[in-house]
């Protein structure tokens, strides 16, 4: 499993932020000096072992899931899925 | 000599490739929509890629498009030296799949714009622009919310100093760099713009300058055939 956070870089055009930053605003919070919003895009993949899961990530990054133009990103492998559910229920929860 | 032949891609989610093959039929042209799926545009003397939300606008405008079937070939057209024209979302693909330089951001308002602009044409470099005059002022219909140009510094220099800003906004609606509208690629031949000429052609739905790009589009294809 992987996740890619795409954000728009600095100076581009964020009116989805903007747009949320003056809802925030109009709920009265004060002080914020940003909004910004970006996506996580997460890809469940099988791959021989961590290593080999960030390259084949950062290259599903460069061609198709970033535009260097107008956004960045961050790759992360984030490891194997855990079973839902396994944890709480034996915390009884 | 004989009509050239144009075709017009159509991607799940364009939505101009009826307005484009219309008014290029009505100038003379023989027009066939092509999917996306096919694999080959060989025989066609020029290409339009027509506005719309190709794959959904998913990601990014565009993002998913550059990599439909049909690009290869639109790839290989545009090195063989036809021209390829770009309309809105057929801008954003072109610059997806890096024929044309930059991307399309979102507008620097907050608002999706639909209305019809002034325009001044900036350079003769380009299939739309050959035969109009540099300072000519032009009218037509915009209709996007990611249209708002940008590229680096270095990008921007390239494209002024080698003549491949075609259009410039007299009134800058959407926050483009330069107030740019349109560019061309190097050799002239791929060009990208964000206004829509197709929907400048007829009396009945206000200006008619998008008319006389078109004709210049149609002569240019003629020529590349000959």
């Amino acid at each position: 499993m992987g996740t890619i956070e795409v954000w728009l870089r600095p100076g581009i055009a964020d009116p989805q932020g903007a747009t949320v930053k003056r809802a925030l605003e109009a709920l009265s919070y004060q002080g914020i000096s940003g909004v910004r919003v970006g996506k996580v895009i997460e890809v469940a993949l099988e791959a021989p072992d961590y290593e080999s899961a960030g390259r084949t990530l950062q290259d599903m990054t460069d061609r198709l899931l970033a535009n260097p133009v107008i956004e960045e990103a961050a790759v992360k492998v984030t490891g194997p899925v855990e079973v839902a559910g396994s944890q709480a229920g034996s915390r009884g929860l | 000599m004989s009509s050239p032949h144009i075709a017009v891609t159509v991607f799940p989610g364009s939505n101009c490739e009826f307005d484009v093959a219309w008014a290029l039929e009505r100038l003379g042209a023989r027009v066939e929509l092509v999917w996306h799926h096919e694999h080959t545009l060989d025989g066609f003397d020029a290409i339009v890629l027509p506005g719309g939300f190709a794959h959904g606008d998913y990601l990014r405008p565009g993002a998913i498009a550059q990599f439909s079937p049909i690009m290869e070939a639109v790839r290989a057209a545009a090195d063989r030296g036809i021209p390829v024209v770009g309309i809105c979302n057929g801008f954003q693909i072109l610059t997806e799949a890096k024929l044309l330089p930059g991307a399309l951001q979102k507008n620097a308002g907050l608002e999706f714009i639909c209305d019809t602009v002034e325009l001044e044409v900036s350079s003769r470099h380009s299939p739309l622009t050959a035969e109009s005059s540099p300072g000519q002022v032009i009218s037509l219909p915009i209709n996007h919310f990611e249209g708002n140009f940008t590229c680096s510094p270095a990008t921007l220099r390239e494209l002024v100093d080698e003549d491949r800003v075609i259009m410039r906004y007299r009134e800058n609606p959407n926050g483009s760099v330069d107030s740019i509208a349109g560019i061309s690629n190097r050799r002239g031949n791929v060009v990208g713009l964000m206004p829509h000429p197709e929907r400048a052609c007829d009396t009945l739905t206000g200006s008619t300058d998008g008319r006389s790009l078109l004709e210049s589009l149609l002569r240019s294809a003629s020529s590349v055939r000959s």
